[in-house]
Formats: C-alpha cells, sequence, structure tokens
C-alpha cells in the first residue's frame, strides 16, 4: 500500500515526487494520506458559475480511473469540487450531503452556497489535527443569483473570491486566471465583464493547457454550469497519455 | 445556535465524533478529554474555557512513553497558509490597525487578498496573524461568545475581557500546532493574545514574519501627538517597507481606524503602485535605462 517508494512521503507539496538519494536508513511509518492527483477550478460571473474538474484518479505512477469527475453536486445552486485524496473527498461529500438533509428537515429550506461554505469550514477545521487532505472550491450561486465561488484550504480557512484553482496543477492555473480573468498584470487593457460562453471557452483552454504539463491532469474535463435555470454538465475529452 | 444556548435548549447531539478512547489506556483518555468538547446541551456548567467545537483526534499514533502529547499528530502532506505583517499602534486620535494582504502556504502565495483585519463590533477589531484557517475560526468562536456574553449580560464585554476570554479558550491547545496570534484593538487599548498564552497589553504591537521591519519604521516616527493622517501614513509605510523585504508579506494593505465613535475602514491599497511612485522619487528608476524610458512614457 502506502509503505514502500509511492508512499505520500516520498512527495512533496500537491504531489511531486521528491529527489532520490541514499541518505542512510530511514523509517517509513504508515501514512493515512495518498495523493490521487486532480485539478478543480471555479470561476463566478454575473449571474452564473462554472465548476470544472478533470477525471483522472491517479496513485503514484498509475492511473485508477480514468472517469472519476470531481465535481459534486450539492444542490440545485451549489457545486462542490474537491480534489487531494479521493477517500477523505468521499467521506467528506458524504457529511456534507447527511448535512444538508438536516438542515432541510430542520429548517425546510435548502441551505445557501454562503451558508455552505460556512459550515464546511467548520467542518474541516473539527479535523484540524487530523486533517482531510482535500483541495475544495464551491461554486455556486448567492442569495441575490450573483456567481459566487468559495475557495478553501485543507483546514478551513475560506474565502469568497471571482476564480479558483485548486489540486495539482492549481499552481500553474492560477496565474493564467489572474491575468486573463482578473486582467492583472498588464497596462492598458480594457476590463470587460466575462460572459458565460466566454468563460466555459477559456476553461477548456486553460484545462488542455494543465494537461499539456501535469501529469496528474487529464483524460476528460467535466464542467458543470450553473445558472438559474439549473446546472448543466459537459463533458470534454482531455490527453490521456 | 445562540438562541438554543440561551435558553438552554438541551438537544442531543446529532453527530459526534468516533469515540477512540476505547482502550484503557490512561495518556488516551486524558488526551482525548482536553479535546472533546461536546458542542450542544450535554454539559450542565459553562467554563470559559469550553470550546463549542468537537475535534477529532487521531489515536493511531499514539505512543505510550510520551505523556503530554499533544504534538504527536498525523504528519500533513501539505503546508499551511501562514507568514504575515501586521501591526497595531495608539495615538491621541484612537488606534490604527493595519496589515498586508498575502496568505502564504510553503512557496506558494495561496491567496492575494486574505482580509487580516475583522471587525469583531462596532468598537473593536482584531488582526490576525499565524496559521490562516486557525485565526479565522477562531475569531469566529470570540465574536460568537462575545455576542452571547452581552446576550446574556446586557453589556458588552471589555476588551480586556474579551482578551482574557480569548487567552483562556486557546489554552487547551497550548502545545499543539493551532497557531493564532491576534492583536485585539480597542479604540483606547491594544492587547495581544498569542496561543503559546502571551496577553499582553502595550501601545504598539507589529506580529508576524515582517515585523521586524515593520518596528523598524515604526519606531522612528511613532509618537502620541501624531494627527490622523500622519498616522495612516505612518502605519501604510511601514506594512509597505516590511512587505518589500519580507517575502512572506505582500499585495495590499488595509488598515482600519478605531475612535471612541467606531471604526472606520479606508480602501485596500495596492502597494505596487506606490512602490513604483517612491522609485520613481527616489530617483532609483535610472538604475535600467529602457525601463525609465518607458515609464516616463506615459
Amino acid at each position: 500500500l502506502g509503505l514502500k517508494m509511492l508512499s505520500a512521503q516520498n512527495f512533496g507539496e500537491s504531489g511531486k515526487m521528491k529527489e532520490y538519494h541514499y541518505a542512510g536508513p530511514t523509517e517509513h511509518r504508515f501514512s493515512p494520506y495518498a495523493f490521487n492527483g486532480g485539478t478543480v477550478l471555479a470561476v463566478a460571473g454575473e449571474d452564473f458559475a462554472i465548476v470544472a474538474s478533470d477525471t483522472r484518479l491517479s496513485e503514484g505512477y498509475s492511473i485508477h480511473s480514468r472517469d472519476s469527475p470531481k465535481c459534486y453536486k450539492l444542490t440545485d445552486t451549489t457545486v462542490l469540487g474537491c480534489s487531494g485524496f479521493h477517500g477523505d473527498c468521499l467521506t467528506l461529500t458524504k457529511i456534507i450531503d447527511a448535512r444538508l438533509k438536516m438542515y432541510k428537515h430542520s429548517n425546510n429550506k435548502t441551505m445557501t452556497s454562503g451558508a455552505i461554505a460556512a459550515m464546511l469550514s467548520t467542518i474541516l477545521y473539527s479535523r484540524r489535527f487530523f486533517p482531510y487532505y482535500v483541495y475544495n472550491i464551491i461554486g455556486g450561486l448567492d442569495e441575490q443569483g450573483k456567481g459566487a465561488v468559495y475557495s478553501f484550504d485543507p483546514v478551513g480557512s475560506y474565502q469568497r473570491d471571482t476564480y479558483k484553482a485548486g489540486g495539482s496543477a492549481s499552481a500553474m492555473l492560477q496565474p493564467l486566471l489572474d491575468n486573463q480573468i482578473g486582467f492583472k498584470n498588464m497596462e492598458g487593457v480594457e476590463h470587460v465583464p466575462l460572459t458565460k460562453d466566454k468563460a466555459v471557452q477559456l476553461v477548456k483552454d486553460v484545462f488542455v493547457s494543465a494537461a499539456e504539463r501535469d501529469v496528474y491532469t487529464g483524460d476528460a474535463l467535466r464542467i458543470c454550469i450553473v445558472t438559474k435555470e439549473g446546472i448543466e454538465e459537459q463533458n470534454i475529452p482531455l490527453r490521456k497519455d | 445556535m445562540a438562541l438554543e444556548d440561551i435558553c438552554n435548549f438541551k438537544d442531543k447531539p446529532t453527530h459526534k465524533t468516533f469515540p477512540f478512547y476505547a482502550s484503557e489506556d490512561t495518556s488516551v483518555s486524558v488526551f482525548t478529554e482536553a479535546f472533546n468538547f461536546k458542542w450542544r446541551g450535554e454539559m450542565t456548567s459553562k467554563k470559559a474555557s469550553d470550546v463549542p467545537l468537537e475535534f477529532h483526534v487521531p489515536s493511531l499514533f499514539k505512543r505510550p512513553s510520551s505523556r503530554a502529547s499533544h504534538s504527536v499528530s498525523v504528519r500533513r502532506p501539505f503546508p499551511l497558509s501562514h507568514g504575515t505583517t501586521t501591526l497595531g499602534f495608539i495615538f491621541q486620535g484612537g488606534v490604527i490597525a493595519a496589515a498586508d494582504t498575502r496568505a502564504s502556504a510553503g512557496g506558494l502565495v495561496a491567496c492575494p487578498a486574505v482580509h487580516k483585519i475583522t471587525p469583531i463590533h462596532s468598537h473593536l477589531v482584531v488582526t490576525s496573524s499565524g496559521s490562516g484557517a486557525d485565526c479565522m475560526l477562531w475569531e469566529r468562536i470570540l465574536t460568537r461568545e462575545i455576542r452571547l456574553y452581552q446576550l446574556r449580560h446586557k453589556r458588552r464585554l471589555s476588551i480586556s475581557g474579551t482578551a482574557k476570554l480569548l487567552s483562556l479558550m486557546l489554552h487547551p491547545f497550548k502545545g499543539t500546532d493551532v497557531c493564532v496570534a491576534l492583536t485585539l484593538c480597542g479604540w483606547d487599548k491594544l492587547i495581544y493574545v498569542c496561543s503559546d498564552g502571551a496577553r499582553l497589553q502595550g501601545d504598539i504591537f507589529s506580529v508576524g514574519s515582517g515585523s521586524p521591519y515593520a518596528y523598524g519604521v515604526l519606531d522612528r516616527s511613532l509618537s502620541w501627538s501624531l494627527n490622523k493622517e500622519e498616522a495612516i501614513l505612518l502605519a501604510r509605510e511601514a506594512v509597505f517597507r516590511a512587505t518589500h523585504r519580507d517575502a512572506y508579506s505582500g499585495n495590499n494593505v488595509d488598515l482600519f481606524h478605531v475612535t471612541a465613535e467606531g471604526w472606520r475602514q479606508r480602501q485596500r491599497e495596492d502597494l505596487k503602485e506606490e512602490y513604483y511612485r517612491d522609485m520613481e522619487k527616489r530617483g532609483l528608476l535610472g538604475f535600467s535605462n529602457w525601463f525609465t524610458h518607458l515609464f516616463l512614457e506615459e
């Protein structure tokens, strides 16, 4: 399992292999974590939100599955994207679903995106000393119908953003999004607000780039577009190597 | 929920963390007792150190030899957000609190636009540094407790009282890797509370990886008799110099001014513009000729 060279210990941040050289006898302990790769991305627009993820599930040098999307539909107006350790992703989504049902039965209304974000923060922090190894991003519509994106760190720190990338290729995608959606680091550019079609095209292009350079991202792209009409899903193939 | 607590509504906890204290090992029970705070209802005595959060504690790595084994925890495969510059000082016109807005996780900028200064109520603002998630959650818990106090006792808790409450709430986590260093900025007092147990009142505090640079700038020009504009400029300058030299601080500067009338927030300012203005003023742009040419052309 996770004991020898392919264990999580040999991976530095975001699953990149550390340098291999003989440093003397080392002790290998059982690590309860594994890194399953995957990238998640969310963009908020004026009246829509997009949550996209690749569908590759990997571990070390192997691919477990090419069809394991990381977007989970929580309510009609909220989608959660989680990447990192797949076991923790599954448990976390189960817990969130249960809490959503409890809220619905106690309060007779569905949870809003902001409330789900606050709840997820406390769920993650309750495991402060044995964290869920999951990078979460929530995308949805807020009470006014505007797009909202909430990004989390693995122990529950969160904030509302306009766009965010998480997961293995996040360090590559985030600067690209800063430039294209946030118009950062460019002089003399007109700040055009993002339309839904343009945003979807941008997300597709961005994932194609990520699949080129990140080994843990690829196979297919699942896009969930949240509007007041509902949640539309699209599947786009990516490179499979 | 707040209303339930006031009415002493006893509800069965609907979700409990898995009871790990299955073994008879005494060290395990001591460990879990310190962390096993009930969410609502069960505990009849409401001590000040009660924390309204249940913590799941891993007992997989229990070593019977280590006593106060708070530090034994699962090795995390990811870094948490840390690194900051925050400062606060008192002057004749009230209290200024300023902070940068960068959250770094290892070598990556996790978020360039974080709010490190949060208002707790109309006359109290708290600057946070240390681990981002810890600060965010503990501020929420503190706000909740302050509000409950106000509802129960029909008066607001004083700033010293707030600081003491926070310190007592953090005490069970001393020795773990909860890393929280908050500066409570009231309208006439500054109190620094930290998860190591420190609770200090003072006239000037700067916390974080960029604090030495900020202290240098503040110690030079700070005096009681500054007027409001000078104080704001000083705070801004201190954060700007710290962000320039400290890798883990940067992006924008947030500024709050607290007076007896309440707090007022200044517009968040991008320090990139300030940097170029400063370089131009000092004539240092000339070191790269084509760059100067470009800049002056505009």
